[in-house]
């Protein structure tokens, strides 16, 4: 059952991700990367990560690639036109390619302890407890420092946005 | 339980509650001309059947038979995934709220009132609901219809708004309760009756209201309905479409709000559980025992469905600036500072 799921869910993601190079409008590209999310999400949930694939869909299918639509709607911006890129491109790029998913395959395949890393298995060793109490241990005791980073780096993120929006306009009481 | 049991014991409940859901949209539909024509001072409609009671069923039958205009400049593929997407996300949603008590249980522990028991229940709700939104705005743009544009545009930035205030005000619930289960959240509160809902007894009331506003812009009901403001954008994000398709976006509104419903029910209003707590003894007999809860969860979504009408027949509808400055600086910091305070709350306990 797991396999056949993760099968089709893989196909899909695969699927997804070819469909969002190859086509030419923005809003489909845009649609193929919510079908890469939300079947990267299945998968997560395949593999007993709850709370991960909900926040995946919320996040980033729900929120973020909803910003993403919004600016192609709101710009109207039409078909791309397909150039044949360059041939560098073509001559570097695919042999690379290969080669990164060669190094990353290979190292997967060999090192049996990537998937017991320290995170892994702190959230594996407590039995009876849920994905999401493991998570939150985890992450307010062991990661707190990294965790706290992140979110002041957001926070610098947004003030930045506001900062960078607020520089255009001149005249006030127009900032709605 | 064999897998094959287990399976078509499942198809078995999602048929019967995906058809009591789409029943209970189309009596929605009803409930509302009803109860809006009595505001008004009107009757509503009351020919179809004894007070109007078959006209549901007549206007299905009517949008089945309407002629399926569309329009030559529209861009096919996503106008007809629109309204697929969007009512769609109104009906999954149900799967994983529970409707009744989970003490009634077939053989091998079959629980019969819950399609299943997700222990992040209410993230899966909260991730579909995220996921709606695209149904609105693919409509509105691949309509090639500046007023569709425009009404997808408003409503999904109010979606996005109304959103944060919603996910927060529930946190405070998730907090005292230690779970995202809608099922230990509802057992977590049902201890006595009314006392020990969330709405009272949990000290929730606050974030109740920021939930029953955010939920009100979430469904674009009155008086947050800009998307589909009338006299401004004749029928927003749906302006072209017609017949089934239309009624597929109507469904989606109206399951839409029974979702909502039926969220609250079970957040802060104690779920399947008497209002009375243990003060009756509970019934003997299996029938009534099994009945009992759900009817309680039923009257509990019809209030709420009866105040969002009440509420339509009410009040007008917002401008769009006091719309967003209300999500973002009146709603957000409200839903944050009930966090807050909920936190020192189980801290101190």
């Amino acid at each position: 059952m797991h396999l056949i799921l993760f099968i089709v869910f893989a196909a899909f993601c695969v699927g997804g991700a070819v469909n969002l190079l190859l086509q030419t409008h923005p809003i489909n590209s845009a649609l193929s990367l919510i079908v890469v999310m939300t079947s990267l999400a299945v998968l997560y949930l395949l593999l007993g990560a709850e709370f991960l694939a909900a926040a995946q869909v919320i996040v980033y299918a729900g929120a973020i690639m909803v910003l993403f639509t919004f600016v192609v709607m709101l710009l109207n911006a039409g078909r791309e036109e397909r150039t044949r890129g360059s041939r560098a491109a073509m001559l570097v790029g695919f042999p690379a390619v290969v080669a990164l998913l060669a190094v990353l395959a290979t190292v997967v395949l060999h090192s049996r302890t990537l998937g017991s890393a320290l995170f892994g298995d702190t959230l594996s060793n407590q039995p009876g407890a849920t994905n999401l109490d493991a998570l939150s241990t985890v992450l307010f005791t062991k990661l707190l420092l990294p965790f706290e980073v992140t979110s002041v780096l957001i926070l610098i993120a947004i003030l930045g946005s506001v900062a960078l929006a607020r520089l255009g306009d001149g005249e006030k009481g127009q900032s709605e | 339980m064999t897998f094959l049991a287990f399976f078509l014991w499942s198809l078995l409940k999602i048929v019967v509650v995906t058809v009591l859901l789409l029943m209970s949209v189309a009596y929605t539909v009803l409930l509302e001309r009803k109860l809006v024509g009595r505001i008004q001072n009107r009757w509503g409609p009351s020919r179809v059947g004894p007070f109007g009671l078959l006209q549901p069923l007549v206007d299905g039958a009517k949008s089945f038979l309407k002629e399926d205009i569309i329009p030559t400049s529209v861009y096919r593929p996503l106008y007809l995934l629109a309204p697929v997407i969007a009512l769609t996300c109104a009906l999954i949603s149900i799967a994983v709220m529970p409707f009744g008590s989970p003490a009634i249980t077939g053989p091998g522990g079959f629980r019969f009132f819950e399609i299943s028991d997700v222990n992040i229940g209410l993230l899966v709700i909260l991730g579909i609901t995220s996921i709606g939104v695209y149904g609105v705005a693919l409509a509105g743009w691949s309509s090639n219809n500046k007023y569709s544009l425009l009404g997808a545009l408003r409503a999904s930035a109010q979606l996005i708004s109304y959103e944060l205030a919603l996910g927060l005000s529930l946190v405070g619930v998730v907090l005292s309760a230690g779970t995202l289960n809608l099922r230990q959240i509802v057992e977590d509160q049902g201890a006595k009756g009314l006392l020990t809902w969330n709405l009272f007894g949990g000290l929730q009331f606050v974030a109740f209201f920021i939930y029953l506003m955010a939920a009100y812009a979430e469904t674009n009901r009155s008086p947050f309905d800009l998307p589909e403001a009338e006299s401004e954008l004749v029928a927003g994000y749906h302006t072209e479409y017609s017949s089934m398709k239309f009624a597929m976006f109507f469904m989606a509104e109206y399951a839409n709000m029974i979702n909502v419903g039926c969220v609250a029910t079970l957040i802060f209003l104690g779920g399947w559980t008497s209002p009375f707590g243990n003060l009756f003894p509970t019934p003997h007999n299996i029938v009534l025992q099994s009945i009992l809860p759900v009817f309680w969860f039923v009257l509990k979504v019809f209030s709420f469905l009866f105040l969002y009408v009440w509420v339509r027949g009410t009040l007008p509808r917002f401008r769009y600036d006091q719309l967003m400055n209300f999500g973002w600086r009146y709603l957000m910091p409200l839903a944050i500072l009930n966090i807050v305070a909920t936190s020192l709350w189980v801290a101190y306990k």
